[in-house]
């Protein structure tokens, strides 16, 4: 007992009683082996919370993709197969390296850990860009979730523009910060600012480099779709004049119900047979409760990857504030390891978003 | 884990991406989904077993991701095993609602 | 001379030396050492008087809803007013109290202890889990008292999509969302904590039950929160942007939302009773002062609840237009739970068989449990079986059955537990013929209460009515008499903890005759309870635990 008292008292004085405990090292694990393990598991259950968190948004995709097919082929035509393959490059990319940066941290190379860990921010921004492009790209054709889908109608004039400049805003704003902070660390001539600062200054610059390749790339997939409705426009349909008449964001109305009905009745086949054909979104399938529920899935599974991108770019700066300190070593890297865990899990995942989503024929 | 390991991994995962990308544009049917999310499948394991380093791991966490994939399963299994059960009770509704006028929003049944 | 005949208060002043000087509790003091603690026995504490207000709180409405019913018709509540006061009871109990009740209060404060370890894991996540909970409570208020939230604490769609409640669904929604993380993060930091920072000898069947309990309760929290999460992360986007997954307006399937939300809530059920069978196992074994009968069926159990609880869930969707193959596959796979649950009854009676019984009040609490959970559980089986909950469902016998489940088997079991520990975490003994007197309170109150409600059920009273026919106006009345004993019976026990705390004597470090590791701490333990990791045996045997009137507790004697 008395030992026990002893110990209350000595806790008091910390550093007495912590003498063997490095400043890394908390005072409730024995070792550092301890400290790494546990932190390590630690990370790996939050990546099952994870896994488990994705995995009802995947339930609703693999629901709603067998029970409706065609409004999946139908939709998946508006996402850009390109835009999709660039950013899953620009992922792995980041992943490579992430994975290097652990390795730099564990052989105390201070120098290339920041560089690596820049790097990967800078993906990351990159990555945002090009979402960017892709988010704003369909707003303007007026692909929103849910009940604010608005049916398509080919060679219908576009909706508003302006959204890719409201969604550039905060990275705007952020990027002229981390000028400013680089031009601030440039004039004190601290090391350690420069390292901070400059890695941020390029995830910005990284940003509208995304936000640019994604242009050109949207551009020319639009060019090359509107050369394919002139090609059809001289082969008009019956069908395809009709919808032409009715105005964008109405769905059929009532006394067109019977159409609507007759296209239910059809089979898949014939509707796929039809769309082809026609090359214009079938009436069954272009509407809210449709085409709608397609989009609503899409915003849902790629908005709720890109807030954990966003999340990890806030972490990898930590530690880059970290590494810029040259905190870690080979006995004290778990942090840079468990942000990499956390980091190829965001890119686990958008393995399996791109074919589900992107890549539907 | 050595920089030609880190390499290699990473053009592997990059020529796996332009495979998906190619198979896509060909018309496989059924097989196609199946196919993609192989190679999706070849692709993640690659990115956990090198980059997660999880081949060099404890085996416990191994353990704790691979059973997470197995509540997954169970939760996708039953739920989407029972979505598909009741679904003819919904189409039969929803043919006896389209064959009234003005009935909208119900094309279940196609 | 046996261990019975002692008496458990101890007519000695009881300041031994035992009693230490310095204590996590006067370890340092302002209103900031606490807010801002990393100590996990601080932060179950802060648990510890956030979950017993809620559970205030959600007693209040409880009251609200018997004292409602007892006329058949023209109950003092409009009709509106009953759905928000029946909602808020049910989400209050459910997401504020029972869930963080035995793992985050209890559990936080012993588990370190009992493992012989300085702190959590993670002290810095179990802080911020605690303002994560706090955050949660303040938006649930915020849907309470603002706009009333009326879609019971299920948010069924499409109703929840239609209410015109939207600000009251979309902050109890994010609530929820919080508390999930809170949740989470609790179980994660626990199982971590308990994997990597045993102490030398303690093999994993050397462990105490509550924390195989504890561990098994973390696994759910850690498998199923998640899927909550992103259920009512969509029901906000449903609400916010339509985006129809769950609306059959926009094709969406309700009947899904079901599916998300009882993958978590069925195994949420086990979070909650999981924690409870732990502490039962505890207080068996050290009040019958015998080791613990079938310690290993009683640890494989706990595991195999935790994950038997993830094939069941579907029994609550009997009757929402399930496929018919996949209830039966549910209703088969519901019996499965009872197995290992039944385990653990038998392995409790089996500990009290020759043993020496202390009947003071914590065993007298855990006498309740065993005898409420048992018929909790028991007829969890109608309602498991497919034929009979088509009647059954959504009637007062499903009401009555999970109340003698979460109420009268976890609610008593932390009562229970609360005082069993209360010397530990206070440093002060409760009286205990009071004590006493409060168990028996509560035990007549409770069957008073739930026992009409099974005949009520039977007869077809529907649950959540705010009218019902006259002819079973008289077991609600019953009902209504019996909650109000309840009340009493836990006012009382409130009292008396209360009482203990200004007027108390100091409690000996082992007033129970405990053999784990909490009971070598001090009353209340030190703030970094151990110097070094002890080196720990059988957390069970008895031996050489013996009775010494100058402390008026239990010391180990060689």
């Amino acid at each position: 007992m008395t030992a026990i008292q002893e110990t209350a008292h000595e806790s008091e004085h910390a550093q007495d009683h912590h003498h063997d405990h490095p400043a890394w090292l908390a005072h409730h694990f024995d070792d550092a082996e301890q400290q790494f393990d546990a932190g390590k598991l630690g990370m790996w259950l939050f990546l099952v919370t994870e896994v488990l968190f994705f995995s009802g948004m995947f339930c609703a995709y693999s629901l709603y993709r067998n029970r409706d097919p065609q409004v999946f082929e139908f939709c998946s035509r508006f996402l850009n197969e390109k835009l999709g393959a660039i950013n899953t490059g620009v992922l792995l990319f980041s992943s490579l390296t992430m994975a290097w940066a652990v390795r730099a941290a564990q052989l105390k190379q201070h120098k290339l850990l920041v560089g690596m860990l820049g790097a990967t921010l800078g993906c990351a921004a990159m990555f945002l860009g090009v979402k960017a492009v892709e988010y704003s790209h369909k707003w303007e054709l007026g692909l929103f979730p849910g009940k604010f889908y608005v049916s398509q109608i080919p060679g219908a004039a576009h909706g508003e523009h302006g959204y890719l400049g409201s969604l550039c805003i905060v990275p705007l704003i952020l990027t002229i910060i981390a000028g400013v902070y680089y031009i601030y660390s440039l004039a004190t001539m601290s090391k350690f600012h420069q390292q901070v600062a400059g890695p941020i200054l390029v995830a910005g610059a990284c940003f509208f480099g995304g936000v640019q390749l994604g242009r050109i790339l949207e551009a020319e997939e639009t060019t090359h779709h509107a050369a394919e409705h002139a090609a059809h426009e001289h082969s008009p349909g019956a069908s395809h004049d009709h919808s032409q008449d009715h105005s964008a964001g109405e769905l059929l109305p009532e006394k067109e119900g019977g159409e609507v009905i007759a296209l239910g009745h059809k089979s898949i086949e014939d509707v796929k047979v039809m769309s082809e054909e026609l090359k214009t979104p079938d009436a069954s399938v272009n509407q809210k409760s449709m085409a709608g529920l397609f989009f609503s899935i899409y915003y849902c599974m790629t908005g709720v990857h890109a807030v954990h991108i966003i999340g990890g770019m806030l972490v990898i700066t930590w530690l880059i504030v970290k590494a810029a300190r040259e905190e870690f070593h080979d006995q004290y890297f778990g942090p840079v390891d468990n942000v990499g865990l956390y980091w190829h899990l965001v890119d686990f995942i958008w393995i399996y978003l791109f074919p589900l989503l992107y890549l539907i024929t | 884990m050595p920089i030609w390991m880190l390499l290699a991994v990473f053009f592997a995962l990059l020529i796996l991406t332009g495979l998906t990308v190619y198979q896509s544009q060909f018309d496989l049917g059924n097989a196609e989904i199946w196919l993609s999310l192989t190679i999706a499948t070849v692709k993640a394991a690659l990115v956990i077993l090198f980059f997660m380093h999880l081949l060099w791991d404890k085996p416990l966490n191994a353990i704790v991701i691979l059973g997470s994939l197995i509540f997954v399963a169970l939760f996708l299994g039953f739920t989407l095993m029972d979505a598909e059960g009741y679904r003819e009770n919904l189409i039969y509704k929803s043919t006896v609602k389209a064959s009234q006028p003005g009935a909208k929003g119900d094309e279940i049944d196609n | 001379m046996s261990v019975a005949d002692r008496p458990i208060v101890s007519p000695a002043s009881g300041e031994g030396a035992a009693y230490p000087e310095h204590h996590f509790l006067n370890h340092t003091s302002g209103f900031l050492s606490w807010a801002l603690t990393l100590d996990h026995k601080r932060i179950g504490l802060m648990y510890l008087v956030g979950v017993m207000s809620s559970f205030a709180l959600g007693g209040m409405f409880a009251l609200m809803i018997r004292l409602h019913l007892w006329n058949f018709k023209d109950g003092w509540l409009s009709n509106q007013t009953y759905n928000q006061v029946f909602t808020l009871h049910g989400a209050i109990m459910v997401f504020l109290f029972i869930i963080p009740s035995i793992p985050a209060a209890l559990g936080n404060f012993l588990l370190p202890i009992m493992l012989g370890t300085k702190d959590v894991a993670f002290p810095r996540l179990n802080l911020g889990s605690f303002y994560l909970w706090v955050t949660g409570l303040v938006l649930f208020l915020t849907a309470l008292s603002i706009t009333g939230l009326d879609t019971g604490w299920t948010f069924y769609t499409p109703y929840s999509i239609e209410t015109q409640k939207g600000g009251a669904v979309l902050a109890a929604t994010f609530g929820v969302f919080v508390l999930g993380f809170s949740s989470i993060f609790t179980g994660l930091n626990f199982i971590v904590t308990i994997n990597t920072m045993r102490p030398p000898g303690m093999t994993w069947f050397r462990m105490p039950l509550f924390l195989w309990a504890t561990y098994a309760t973390s696994i759910i929290q850690v498998l199923a929160t998640p899927v909550l999460g992103i259920t009512v992360l969509l029901l906000s986007a449903e609400r916010l942007l339509g985006i129809g997954i769950f609306d059959p307006k926009l094709n969406g399937d309700p009947v899904t939302f079901q599916h998300f939300f009882w993958f978590y809530s069925h195994p949420a059920v086990y979070i909650m009773i999981l924690p409870a069978m732990g502490i039962i196992s505890e207080l068996m074994s050290v009040h019958c002062h015998k080791g613990i009968f079938g310690y290993r069926m009683i640890a494989y159990s706990s595991v195999a609840i935790a994950l038997f609880g993830f094939l069941v869930w579907g029994h609550h969707m009997f009757t929402s237009g399930m496929a018919d193959v996949t209830t039966i596959v549910f209703s088969a796979l519901t019996f499965t739970v009872s197995i290992p649950s039944a385990i653990k009854v038998f392995n409790w009676l089996g500990t009290m068989y020759q043993g020496t019984v202390s009947l003071n009040t914590p065993m007298l609490y855990a006498l309740a449990f065993i005898f409420l959970f048992t018929i909790g559980g028991l007829t969890g089986l109608p309602l498991g079986a497919l034929a009979l909950d088509m009647h059954m469902h959504d009637t007062y016998f499903v009401v009555a059955h999970f109340h003698y489940v979460m109420m009268g088997g976890t609610l008593v079991a932390f009562l229970g537990g609360l005082f069993h520990w209360w010397p530990k975490m206070t440093g002060k003994m409760f009286n205990d013929n009071v004590g006493m007197i409060s168990a028996a309170i509560v035990f007549v109150g409770f069957n008073l209460t739930f026992l009409p409600q099974f005949v009520l059920g039977t007869r077809g009273m529907p649950r959540r009515y705010a009218t019902y026919l006259e002819e079973f106006q008289d077991l609600h009345r019953l009902s209504t008499i019996g909650s109000l004993t309840l009340g009493i019976g836990l006012l009382v026990a409130l009292l008396v903890l209360l009482h203990s705390l200004f007027y108390g004597r100091r409690a000996p470090t082992n007033p129970w005759g405990g053999a784990t590791l909490e009971w070598v701490c001090s009353s209340p333990p030190p703030h970094d309870n151990f110097a070094t990791a002890p080196t720990v045996g059988d957390p069970y045997d008895f031996n050489g635990i013996e009775y010494d009137a100058k402390q008026g507790g239990y010391v180990k004697k060689a």
